[in-house]
């Protein structure tokens, strides 16, 4: 038996900080907004399926924005499709995050010189929380990302935001 | 029907807008007046001969040096044979008819031409860029276009 099975068991009660309870609930079920961009999209496809199974780590695509706390910008962002990103994260509520997968999203990608209709990373349109390099990233690459999100979420405070 | 039948056929009905051709090369191309395209389409498809009931491609192309122009890769489902046509304008008066009456497959190839290459299709029903988005200046694939420094406030170079 685990510590935190022995932990409820107990007398169904337990003790923690309101901020660790918090965190807690919110590192382990990052709703995600349902949207893939490019090749990138088909690696996410890849970590949510049977192999990699995304939902271990509380992860549930959402066809909404309004239920959605983490955004994958999985792909090469166009300008065109920059203004719509935008205004999905403003209509997500907070707290809210953003992963950026692969190169496209972080830089531009394979289109950082010639492409006139890229936006040279997504961070130049929202703020983003970890950036998960690669080409495509390999699905174990994404879930790297999400620990590191979950790590960064772990350390939040209720009274300071962290970022 | 070879190439050399088919550009027979055609330059006994349209003489002066049958502009040019090469009948000897891998795929034989020939190049029709740009006003005209519609109805040399329709003689193409509709002819018992011809029957050019299939276009398989429509790409728009800038020669430099001013010139930009379409390709048509045509084939025919009966006849089993195909031929490329091509039609040529200038960037000073970039107007091409459209042959999206005649094949409905060109409709959208033709407004990707206009999108990125800014050649006007004469007689189209729906002249909107498809791809870009559309306040956008310019056409992305013309041999001279700049790349802007700034799109609705969002910085284009890397
Ligand atoms: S980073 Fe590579 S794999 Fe990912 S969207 Fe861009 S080109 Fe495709």
């Amino acid at each position: 038996m685990g510590l935190l099975d022995q932990r409820f068991e107990n007398g169904n009660v337990f003790i923690t900080s309101l901020e660790n309870l918090l965190n807690w609930a919110r590192l382990s079920s990052l709703y995600q907004m349902q949207f893939g961009l490019a090749c990138c999209a088909i690696e996410m496809m890849a970590a949510s399926a049977s192999d990699f199974d995304i939902m271990r780590f509380g992860i549930i695509p959402r066809a909404t924005p309004r239920q959605a706390d983490v955004m994958f910008v999985a792909g090469t962002v166009t300008l065109k499709m920059a203004s719509r990103i935008k205004r999905l994260y403003d209509q997500m509520a907070e707290p809210r995050y953003v992963i950026s997968m692969g190169s496209c999203a972080n830089c531009g990608g394979p289109y950082w010189e010639h492409g006139y209709h890229v936006l040279k990373g997504v961070d130049r349109v929202i703020p983003v929380d970890v950036f998960v390099p690669g080409c495509p990233p390999r699905p174990e690459a994404l879930l790297e990302g999400i620990i590191k999100l979950q790590e960064k979420v772990r350390k939040e405070s209720v009274v300071k935001k962290s970022a | 029907m070879t190439a050399e039948e088919i550009y027979n056929n055609l330059k006994a009905k349209f003489g002066d807008a049958i502009v040019e051709a090469k009948l000897d090369a891998l795929q034989p191309w020939i190049v029709v007046d740009p006003n005209r395209t519609k109805e040399i389409a329709l003689f193409l498809r509709d002819e018992p001969a011809l029957q050019f009931d299939s276009m398989m491609c429509l790409s728009g192309v800038d020669y430099n040096g001013g010139k930009l122009g379409i390709v048509y890769h045509l084939f025919s489902m009966v006849h089993k044979h195909k031929i490329v046509l091509k039609a040529h304008c200038t960037k000073e008066n970039p107007h091409i008819q459209s042959v999206s009456s005649v094949w409905g497959t060109a409709n959208w190839h033709e407004r990707e031409v206009f999108d990125m290459y800014g050649v006007v299709i004469d007689e189209h029903p729906d002249l909107r860029r498809i791809l870009l988005p559309y306040d956008w200046e310019g056409h992305p694939l013309r041999k001279d276009y700049k790349v802007p420094e700034f799109y609705n406030g969002m910085k284009v170079p890397y």
